[in-house]
């Protein structure tokens, strides 16, 4: 279906400031910590309600990720708050041995990912992080799109032993998944059914992509949209099956193309079903200042280029 | 807990299992391993409270060592077996196709008695007092210690991890600094000169404590001493001059066997200066 009742318009970060939260209270081995960042990451319930749990561990994130792999001795299960670009490239060799190589079960929490950051620019706009932490054995990836699905896939990855990267972002975007949702990590979520092309769509540009399947099935090209919020372990099932439905496939993410969902989804259909396949993504370029709406627009991630991504795949040239 | 006369006799065999793990594979750190020999020894076999039988990565109620200066595993991991944490005939698997004993050290391949990776060098002081807060938590009562080499202490993230634990007041912590003066490419006064060192740790916040580190007695008085400064507001820290190659008289205060491993007639010469106690594996 794509007629969603609009929950109002929220932050993602919000939505994982909430599961934390919640985390807080049903789960006492749930320990946080941020890098000077409480207010953005929407950390503030937690620490105010759980101080003795809550670690401030200032502009060091090398050290909150060595000290989050440390509090799992003992059996914590730590979430480290940071923007996404201080949450990977910052500190991928922390992460890469204290943590994925020897599997701690750390929850890496990473706010004001892509583009949305905004005004802030290029500096802080990180594109390629879905790449690099994918590239990880033994790591989970997970981009949620809307402030309800952020919220259960906090709260699901305290069930999940391992390390976990979970992507979210700054902007208010439309809440339209069901509050109080159960997340199951690893399992896509097929949002609606059509016939002529796939769109594989993660974090914020679902919302996009719901409203450029209205567009499309006005125009009589029905649409299979398919939410992969889990790009590590993707649900290959569920990409192969709707390729070879449709025959066409968009990948719609905020995020470089190359290493990000495109790259992913391009390789699944290489070894299990060569598809047709259009990407839409930041093309190896770097952001720049902006409003989140216009920066978006300009780099190719609107709702329009969902569309003329979808016309160009499915046309019989 | 050994006498300090059982101690130098574990010494001894712990330096001929290095040299002859190295040798046979023709690679791996000879130099740091001896030189902080006497050091792992006092701690598994003197100071710290382990359950070497009953292997757990929790490790509540007891003492944990993190080695974040990972090159000198071979010291390492020959304690750890001689201490029962595995057979010791594991130790022949060194840095061979398919063995629990990589070359760094590791959790990957299950190997009892390590609880992170290490290696890459200037982690470990965060990991551990990561795991010191979680005895904390726990309200767990036993210790953390940790090593580092000096030259490590080049990295960055030390520091940010030396300002954290005297910020949160982690004083179930004891590290120490393997001050031998040599790294890879020269003396630490050449590569990149670390000053002070007591002026740092104590102008970050640490209480500080000096101690010979090739002298057994030394240093089971010495890790007694600085047990009894935890529990008191600041993280402990040992500065511990060393000789890199302790024990091995061509090996000794030279950077040149850092990373090398001896031919068959060095390793015969180094064999000569270093009782058989406990039997070769």
């Amino acid at each position: 279906m794509l007629d969603f009742t609009i929950h109002g318009s929220n932050d993602t970060r919000s939505g994982f400031g909430e599961g934390l939260h919640e985390l807080g209270k049903s789960n006492p081995k749930v320990v946080a910590l941020c890098a000077d960042l409480i207010g953005s990451l929407k950390m503030d319930a937690f620490k105010k309600d759980f101080p003795e749990r809550f670690y401030q561990v200032g502009i060091a994130e090398a050290n909150m990720m060595g000290l989050a792999a440390g509090m799992t001795i003992g059996g914590y299960i730590p979430f480290t708050g940071t923007f996404a670009n201080f949450s990977t490239g910052r500190v991928y060799d922390q992460i890469r041995q204290s943590i994925a190589y020897s599997d701690k079960n750390v929850k890496i929490c990473a706010s004001h990912a892509g583009l949305t950051l905004g005004e802030d620019g290029a500096t802080h706009q990180i594109l390629e992080d879905i790449g690099m932490m994918s590239m990880l054995p033994n790591m989970t990836v997970i981009n949620p799109c809307d402030f309800n699905q952020t919220k259960a896939a906090t709260i699901a990855i305290a069930e999940h032993h391992g390390p976990v990267y979970l992507r979210f972002g700054r902007p208010k975007v439309a809440t339209f998944t069901a509050p109080d949702q159960k997340f199951e990590i690893g399992k896509a979520w097929h949002i609606h059914s059509g016939n002529h092309v796939s769109i594989f769509a993660t974090g914020h540009m679902v919302w996009k992509a719901v409203e450029a399947a209205k567009a499309l099935e006005a125009e009589g090209i029905t649409v299979d949209l398919i939410n992969i919020h889990t790009i590590k372990p993707l649900d290959v099932e569920a990409v192969v099956n709707s390729a070879k439905k449709t025959g066409a496939v968009v990948t719609a993410e905020e995020h470089q193309i190359t290493g990000g969902l495109g790259s992913i989804i391009a390789q699944t259909l290489a070894k299990y079903h060569p598809t047709k396949i259009e990407f839409v993504g930041v093309n190896d370029s770097f952001g720049e200042s902006g409003t989140p709406d216009q920066l978006m627009e300009k780099y190719g991630l609107g709702v329009k280029d969902i569309i003329a991504a979808a016309k160009r795949v499915t046309s019989k040239s | 807990m050994s006498t300090t006369a059982e101690l130098q006799k574990i010494a001894s065999q712990v330096r001929r299992d290095i040299v002859r793990m190295v040798h046979a594979v023709n690679s791996g750190h000879p130099g740091g391993s001896l030189g902080c020999t006497d050091y792992i020894v006092a701690l598994y076999f003197n100071a710290m409270n382990v359950k070497a039988d009953q292997w757990s990565m929790d490790g509540v109620n007891e003492d944990l060592f993190f080695l974040s200066n990972g090159h000198i595993s071979p010291v390492w991991y020959s304690v750890l077996s001689r201490k029962g944490f595995f057979p010791v005939a594991e130790l022949a698997t060194f840095r061979k196709l398919d063995s629990r004993l990589q070359g760094h050290p590791t959790t990957h391949e299950g190997l009892p008695g390590i609880r992170v990776a290490s290696g890459s060098l200037g982690q470990g002081l965060s990991v551990a007092l990561g795991a010191a807060q979680a005895k904390k938590l726990n309200n767990d009562p036993s210790l953390v210690y940790t090593l580092h080499g000096d030259g490590e202490l080049q990295e960055g993230q030390i520091w940010e991890a030396a300002m954290y634990a005297a910020h949160h007041k982690i004083d179930n912590i004891i590290s120490a600094i393997d001050v031998n003066g040599q790294q890879i490419d020269g003396p630490t006064e050449k590569v990149m000169n670390l000053g002070n060192l007591r002026m740092k740790w104590e102008a970050f916040g640490w209480d500080v404590m000096e101690m010979e580190g090739n002298d057994m007695q030394a240093v089971v008085d010495g890790l007694a001493k600085a047990k009894s400064m935890t529990g008191k507001g600041k993280p402990v820290m040992i500065l511990m001059t060393t000789s890199m190659g302790k024990g091995v008289d061509f090996m000794e205060g030279t950077h040149k066997w850092h990373g090398v491993a001896p031919n068959d007639a060095e390793l015969a010469n180094a064999l000569g200066q270093l009782e058989e106690t406990l039997g070769d594996y």
